[in-house]
């Protein structure tokens, strides 16, 4: 590879990571203040106009905040658990077109990269959970892996849809693939069951069963403080963003806007984080909407209807292709 | 050296030193972090193999999938009293001199490999034009397509078993 085309890669790791984490802290703000209003309160309002610069002073406390360590826990694992789960999430992002020959890598396997490494990221949940050498910790951490073997299968199968739809596994081809009409017109139960896995998989309301506060604390990060616990907040956020923008590549077909005048002038960037803050939007609504589910019911679900729906649509898609090719 | 001499080094002696970590670790739960690394190394001996997707899927499946798995049984079992056991037993000679047999057939294997200059039909450059994952899907689906049904009956009977013995114990 030419020297200059080494800086040039080099600058986009800069530009995509400093805004992953912007975008990290912001985000935060953005869910408080939105469920705030949904509850008829203001959210964030003290540190600077509307409290927009609480993100900041948050990040400040938690960096100088001292780094506790329970007595018997396991050393190495414990420091190392929460990194796990920030390089996963901030690696996934290298293989995200942003816009049209925007992204880091342009894997051809994409797709499947995204999956495996979403796939390490659960690890540093259950081991953070193991290495805590607490009863609400480990809970949290087993539930955890229980929970993300589920619906990791259910989210794979879903995305074989899409596969089967685009030919290939390369997000930038997956998106082009999307020029005359997006794959949640035609693969709507793959969409459904991507969207509920997702949330399943980032432990997010109604499935955030490894840190239900009402039953385990904060499961899996009860004993961390300080920066550690910022770092699994950072890695549960970039990981939301990854699944939007996921969403937003396979189902709503990435940075392609409508082809009317003067909408074809704005740059396909806005529209790609549009739909990607549209749907990080979504996974606030239903915090504030649903309530938590039990987790008997959450393991029935995935793999008694998810699975098999996906798998469902699996086989009526590969039947479509071969009929009307 | 060239460059990839020192990748093909690099990933050579990381996975021996691993292999022996996860032997040696007391803890089982060590071992198993041993193993996710080791995993991670092959799936990079894959691409640097030009195996795109081998390399995902050994990542989704091993490491995703049975590693953790693995991890959910060691910590459900919780074997931190099993930690005290001697680590020799009884049988370690009969285990060294086993090892030692199966090193010298590696090694005489090894010195009998006649390298075939001549590429076959999958050199590196139509494997790239085509992309890693089409490729093993239609060499898989065509040339193989009996094996890989008869890998999936076996797996068809694994399910099924399990589902019989999971019954059997609700009764």
């Amino acid at each position: 590879m030419a020297f200059a085309d080494m800086i040039w890669v080099f600058i986009k790791v800069s530009i995509v990571v400093s805004v992953l984490l912007l975008h990290v802290s912001y985000v935060v703000y953005f869910e408080r203040k939105v469920i705030g209003h949904m509850q008829a309160r203001l959210g964030p309002m003290r540190v600077g106009w509307h409290g927009l610069l609480q993100p900041i002073a948050d990040a400040i406390k938690l960096f100088f905040k001292e780094d506790i360590m329970p007595s018997q826990a396991d050393k190495p694992i414990f420091y190392i658990a929460p990194l796990i789960g920030v390089l996963a999430a901030i690696g996934s992002v290298a293989v995200i077109p942003m816009w049209d020959g925007f992204s880091i890598a342009n894997l051809n396997i994409g797709l499947l990269y995204i999956l495996a490494l979403s796939s390490v990221g659960s690890y540093a949940i259950i081991l953070a959970g193991w290495a805590s050498n607490s009863k609400y910790s480990f809970l949290g951490g087993l539930r955890s892996a229980a929970q993300v073997i589920s619906y990791e299968i259910a989210m794979g199968l879903s995305l074989v849809g899409i596969m089967l739809m685009s030919g290939s596994a390369n997000l930038t081809d997956i998106v082009n693939a999307q020029s005359n009409y997006w794959f949640i017109f035609t693969q709507p139960v793959a969409c459904f069951v991507f969207i509920v896995a997702a949330i399943a998989e980032t432990n997010r309301v109604p499935f955030d069963m490894p840190e239900a506060e009402t039953e385990l604390v904060a499961g899996y990060a009860t004993e961390y403080s300080g920066i550690r616990f910022g770092l699994f907040f950072m890695a549960e956020y970039a990981g939301m963003f990854i699944m939007s923008a996921l969403v937003a590549i396979c189902f709503l077909g990435g940075w392609d806007g409508p082809d009317i005048w003067p909408l074809t002038l704005v740059p396909g960037f806005v529209w790609f984080i549009v739909k990607v803050y549209g749907f990080i939007f979504f996974y606030f609504w239903i915090r504030a909407t649903l309530p938590r589910y039990r987790y008997d019911q959450l393991m029935s679900l995935g793999w008694k209807l998810f699975i098999p729906l996906a798998l469902a649509n699996i086989v009526f898609t590969a039947l479509m292709k071969l009929i009307w090719n | 050296m060239s460059l990839q001499q020192m990748f093909f080094m690099y990933f050579a002696i990381a996975m021996t030193g691993l292999s022996l970590l996860i032997v040696t670790r007391k803890n089982p739960v060590h071992s198993v972090l041993m193993m996710l690394l080791l995993f991670v190394h092959i799936a990079g001996l894959y691409l640097f193999l030009n195996a795109e997707f081998m390399a995902a899927i050994q990542i989704i499946v091993y490491a995703g999938a049975i590693m953790v798995l693995f991890l959910f049984v060691i910590m459900l079992l919780n074997l931190r009293s099993e930690e005290t056991v001697a680590k020799y037993q009884k049988q370690w000679p009969v285990s060294v001199g086993i090892g030692v047999v199966l090193a010298a057939s590696l090694v005489i294997i090894l010195s009998k490999i006649t390298v075939i200059p001549q590429l076959g039909e999958y050199s590196i450059e139509a494997i790239q034009a085509e992309g890693s994952l089409m490729t093993v899907g239609k060499v898989l689906y065509t040339q193989y397509l009996l094996p890989f049904e008869i890998a999936s009956i076996i797996l068809l009977v694994a399910i099924i078993g399990a589902v019989v013995l999971a019954k059997k114990r609700i009764q």
